[in-house]
């Protein structure tokens, strides 16, 4: 029996191919034939997953036709049997098959859990073509509105509304956050999705291997203008992406400052596409920590005075400063009322809000597990997990 | 559409104003002119045959778990039609919506559709549904003459309408809640839904949470200490087994709804912060604590059918269930797994992989307990004479179905597979793959299976094989497109589309719709053309399908205290045992039955308490302490009421089983 598994493994491997033909061949299935490393390996999984899983659901069927016509009751032939009701044998059997089965569906969800978590960067940009050590990935800062997408390019210092253009075959880290209510940032040709959160960054890691168009959205409900709120999708060569950039920092609509995106963010549909010159570097931080009003205090700071065991009575007059959207949704209120305040800032050092830190890359070799760190390794300190802020030095 | 500023509240009727009322919308005032007709003509009907006294007795006050049993039936249908319609119109939106048109909804419309669809599906059709079956059926299997708190289990009815009242008031005054049938925030707090829909899912979710809770505690109550002698818990019918795992399952589930809820009406009513954005807040929270509620929630309603189809496997077979011991540790299983997996319907927030993979794993795992089932039902069938009766038909309609939608809902707890297909319509497929197979297929058949034994007639076959193969035909043209939309990247809860190459898919989806339609016609013609020719299709017997549990031991329908004498039961399947043995119905001897009164406080509390729950809506503070207080004080008064029971006398007793001597008599 040992001797035969190998080649029986090795019959296996043709049949997601099989069963993956007549989907591919239908029309634009972008989930299973999408444009970039993450996502096809996704589909993939999607593959494999079902693969093994019609390993039990296609007898089972087959034996429900089969008993169902056998049995009927107009065939005297077959054997009756009304007291049997019990074999050791056979329940051992039914519920080893699906354990097995679910044995091996874990052991591929596990290591495909880590694999492709989406805080890890990318080790490969295609299976073979792994990521070269001075390769930094491209970093998109994106901002979910009512009912638009804001994108800040940091290296390059230019901002976008509802268009993201990417470099083909670059890593792209994205800092995800949301500015009023949870939406999920969703480009099914590059990568899965994940959910974009107002007061909290999420990340994801994605690479394009082809160039062509393509269309994000929101995949998380988020009001009137939820249908509306898609982005278009560019993936070029790394030339056009440089003229890209250099067209935006030409554009017309001059910054992207806090004023501006005080502005943009007020509820708003099928907002055109724009394109800022520059944009205030400290503004993503800034949405995060939920305090981009001018003289509103950051949640990391507040979070340094809490640590500090809090301001005492002191403490009460910064409620007032931190309140966000409690008494009106996001762009609907005035921002006149947020100049008066009681303590601003600590000196605590400056911090980079991050709700984790990116996982280690690993190894590409596709789910098999290598090169994934140890658990034992203690998290990197941010904002979020910090308990108290380093000395001033 | 962005929505109206919220009105100031003023001091009487607090929110409400004619403003309230959705005069701008033409649908909705067709449908509130219909409503307010048909509900007039029916109004008119009762007072005109002198039928109000008659409902009043008999059904609205009644303490029997039977007609208590009908009414949640009769509850789920009607929000059944309710919630269809809502079904119908988003198919019709979605393949409306393309190449710039808007449809013919707007987004404060059609958003409310999607959520109340959602809400009224899961909360007041599904839930009544199996609460009836469960309600008619377990006492019956146990041989009790009740469940253990008659007064209790009216109550819990009249709470669950209650609930399904406020929501249905909500078409019609105000709006219902735009935020999706989870509600979560912050979209649902104050600042981003300063409207009272949110209120009305709030407070329809909270009346009808009481009656679920306190039924689930009676019918747990029941189980435990009603049956019969010599029923020990191994010898339990299965679905009263299943039952009872699924009450367990509420009763340690609805109190996290209520409390997540509470929470959140803290949040809207008096300005907490702990779902909010700012001050502390974590709507994370919210997102893992309805979870935790609403995973068990599914299999709250799954379980109880499982049990039905066990029973109709067996009996239909003519045989014993195969590994009833098996079949009993599987659902105890399921019941306790299905409290750590919740995390999987939210992958996508952010946890770490192993968190990940831990809560994909577990949700794995399920699938093993639930395969053994399907194997314990399929070697029920091998060696047995399977009669193709519209039962056993539902029962293979559901296992070629429900494989489909166990398999895909495997896939989709593979993180990085959800991470593509969560949201998606893949995952409106998956869940109504296994909610229509499972849970609608699986009353269907219940309610082939027994509607004899409530009413004393069989169904019509030829509607309800009509009726089945639109369902069956139908179910897979509204949701295979589904799937395929999803594997195409297309998410839920859209409103209008872009791509015009989706347009088909979503024209199979409304046309499988329309054809479920049809099938849903069908079952409504099934009934009432059984109930025309009730005389031709009568059962005298108790027993039209030779069955195997103690249900089927009394006549059809059982009288007011279900047994004479208290069967004794030696064997699992004892019906099947007694007739095995030659069992003799006793026919002499009987004594007076004590039984519990009828009273109408469980319908008066109910209403004190949908009162409360419409002025909480609108604010209307002076009603709502009033009727509060009504509540808490007609609660108190109601434990004074000491004429809560009476005796059958045992005349009566000896007239009924006399008559059913005779029936009998003349049936053989």
């Amino acid at each position: 029996m040992p001797s035969n598994l190998p080649r029986s493994v090795a019959r296996l491997r043709l049949l997601p191919l099989l069963a993956a033909l007549p989907l591919l061949s239908g029309c634009g299935m972008v989930v299973l034939d999408p444009a970039g490393d993450v996502a096809r390996q996704q589909g993939d999984l999607i593959v494999i997953s079902t693969v093994l899983m019609l390993l039990i659901i296609v007898p089972v069927m087959a034996l429900t036709i089969f008993f169902a016509w056998r049995y009927r009751a107009a065939n005297k032939d077959a054997t009756y049997k009304p007291d049997w009701d019990h074999s050791t044998q056979l329940e051992l059997v039914i519920w080893s098959a699906p354990l097995l089965i679910i044995i091996c569906l874990g052991a591929v969800t596990w290591v495909a859990t880590h694999l492709l978590d989406p805080y890890r960067p990318l080790a490969r940009t295609a299976p073979g073509k792994p990521v070269a050590a001075h390769v930094k990935p491209l970093e998109v800062n994106v901002v979910a509105l009512d009912w638009k997408w804001l994108f800040i390019y940091p290296e390059q210092g230019v901002a976008t509304v509802n268009e993201l253009a990417v470099p083909v075959d670059r890593p792209l880290r994205f800092r995800i956050s949301s500015s009023s209510v949870m939406n999920s940032f969703y480009v099914p040709a590059l990568a899965g999705q994940i959910y974009a959160m107002p007061g909290m960054e999420t990340k994801l890691h994605g690479v394009f291997d082809k160039t062509g168009s393509f269309e994000g959205f929101s995949a998380n409900y988020s009001g009137a203008g939820f249908s509306n709120m898609r982005f278009a999708v560019k993936s070029l060569p790394a030339g056009e992406f440089d003229k890209w950039v250099a067209e935006a920092k030409a554009s017309t609509e001059g910054d992207l400052d806090r004023l501006t995106y005080l502005k943009l963010e007020k509820p708003s549909e099928k907002e055109p596409v724009r394109r800022f010159a520059a944009v205030d570097p400290q503004l993503f931080d800034a949405v995060v920590n939920m305090c981009v009003e001018p003289g509103k205090m950051c949640m990391h700071d507040m979070m340094s005075i809490d640590a500090k065991g809090g301001a005492g009575i002191a403490g009460i007059h910064n409620v007032r400063s931190v309140t966000y959207d409690k008494f009106a949704a996001r762009g609907t209120g005035g921002i006149a009322g947020w100049n008066i305040r009681y303590v601003a800032a600590l000196c605590s050092a400056a911090m980079t809000s991050a709700d984790r830190p990116d996982a280690k890359p690993v190894n590409p070799a596709p789910l098999k597990g290598e090169g994934l760190p140890s658990p034992n390794q203690p998290p990197e300190r941010t904002a979020l997990n910090g308990s108290a802020p380093p000395p001033m030095s | 559409m962005t929505p109206h500023p919220a009105p100031e509240a003023g001091p009487f009727l607090g929110k409400l104003s004619l403003d309230a009322l959705p005069l701008h919308e033409p649908i909705l005032v067709v449908t509130f002119a219909i409503v307010v007709i048909g509900g007039l003509g029916v109004l008119a009907a009762i007072t005109k045959y002198r039928l109000w006294g008659w409902l009043w007795r008999d059904w609205f006050t009644t303490v029997d778990h039977k007609r208590i049993g009908i009414m949640y039936m009769i509850l789920g249908l009607i929000m059944f039609l309710r919630g269809f319609a809502d079904a119908i119109m988003m198919r019709l939106q979605q393949v409306w919506a393309f190449n710039g048109s808007e449809g013919y909804l707007n987004a404060h419309h059609y958003d409310q559709v999607f959520t109340a669809h959602g809400v009224i599906m899961i909360f007041f059709v599904a839930m009544p549904f199996i609460t009836g079956l469960m309600n008619y059926m377990v006492p019956l299997q146990i041989g009790a003459r009740d469940v253990s708190f008659p007064f209790l289990n009216n109550f819990s009815f009249w709470m669950t309408t209650a609930g399904a009242v406020l929501c249905m008031i909500s078409l019609f005054i105000g709006e219902f809640a735009q935020t999706g049938w989870l509600a979560y925030p912050p979209l649902s707090g104050i600042a981003y839904s300063p409207n009272v829909g949110v209120d009305y899912y709030i407070w329809s979710l909270q009346i009808a949470g009481v009656g679920t809770t306190l039924s689930g505690i009676n019918l747990i109550v029941t189980i435990l200490k009603l049956r019969a002698p010599g029923m020990g818990l191994m010898k339990m019918p299965v679905f009263t087994w299943t039952s009872l795992c699924s009450n367990i399952l509420i009763v340690a589930s609805f109190p996290i709804l209520t409390a997540t809820l509470v929470l959140l009406s803290l949040d809207r009513y008096i300005g907490t912060n702990f779902f909010t954005n700012d001050l502390g807040g974590s709507p994370m929270m919210y997102v893992n604590l309805i979870w935790i509620w609403g995973h068990p929630e599914v299999y709250i309603l799954i379980l109880p059918l499982f049990g039905v189809f066990s029973e109709v496997t067996s009996t239909f077979s003519g045989k014993k269930l195969f590994g009833y011991t098996s079949m009993v540790y599987a659902t105890v299983v399921i019941t306790i797994l299905s409290y750590i997996v919740w995390l999987h319907h939210f992958f996508t927030m952010g946890s770490g992989a192993s968190v990940n993979s831990f809560f994909g794993i577990t949700t794995m795992v399920i699938s093993i307990p639930t395969g053994a089932k399907l194997f314990n039902w399929l070697f029920t069938m091998y060696r047995g004479r399977i009669r193709f009766e519209l039962p056993m038909m539902w029962t293979i309609a559901f296992m070629l179905t429900f494989v489909v939608g166990g398999m895909t809902g495997v896939l989709l707890a593979v993180p990085p597979a959800d991470f593509v297909l969560h949201n998606s319509l893949f995952l409106i497929a998956h869940f109504h793959n296994v909610i229509i197979g499972g849970v609608l297929f699986g009353l269907f058949a219940a309610i082939n299976y027994w509607w004899p034994k409530a009413f004393g007639f069989k169904l019509d076959v030829f509607w309800g094989k009509i009726s089945f193969w639109c369902w069956v035909v139908g179910f897979w043209l509204a949701f295979m497109p589904l799937y395929i939309l999803g594997l195409m990247g297309v998410t839920r809860r859209m409103r209008v589309f872009d791509d015009p190459s989706l347009q088909i898919w979503f024209a199979i989806a409304a046309f499988g719709a329309l054809v479920i339609a049809a099938g849903i016609g069908a079952m409504l013609v099934q009934f009432a053309v059984s109930i025309w020719k009730r005389k031709e299709l009568v059962d005298e017997s108790g027993d039209p399908w030779n069955g195997r549990t103690l249900e089927w031991a009394t006549s059809s329908p059982p009288p007011d205290y279900n047994f004479a004498f208290t069967p004794v039961i030696h064997d699992l399947d004892a019906w099947y045992d007694m007739k095995k043995r030659g069992h003799q119905r006793p026919v002499g001897g009987f004594r007076d039955i004590h039984m519990p009164s009828n009273t109408g406080a469980g319908i008066i509390l109910a209403g004190f308490s949908l009162v409360m729950g419409f002025a909480l809506v609108w604010h209307i503070w002076w009603l709502a302490a009033v009727s509060f207080a009504a509540t808490v004080f007609g609660a108190i008064y109601q434990t004074f009421n000491y004429k809560r029971d009476f005796h059958i006398p045992a005349a009566t007793v000896v007239e009924v089983e006399d008559a059913r001597t005779r029936q009998l008599a003349a049936g053989a």
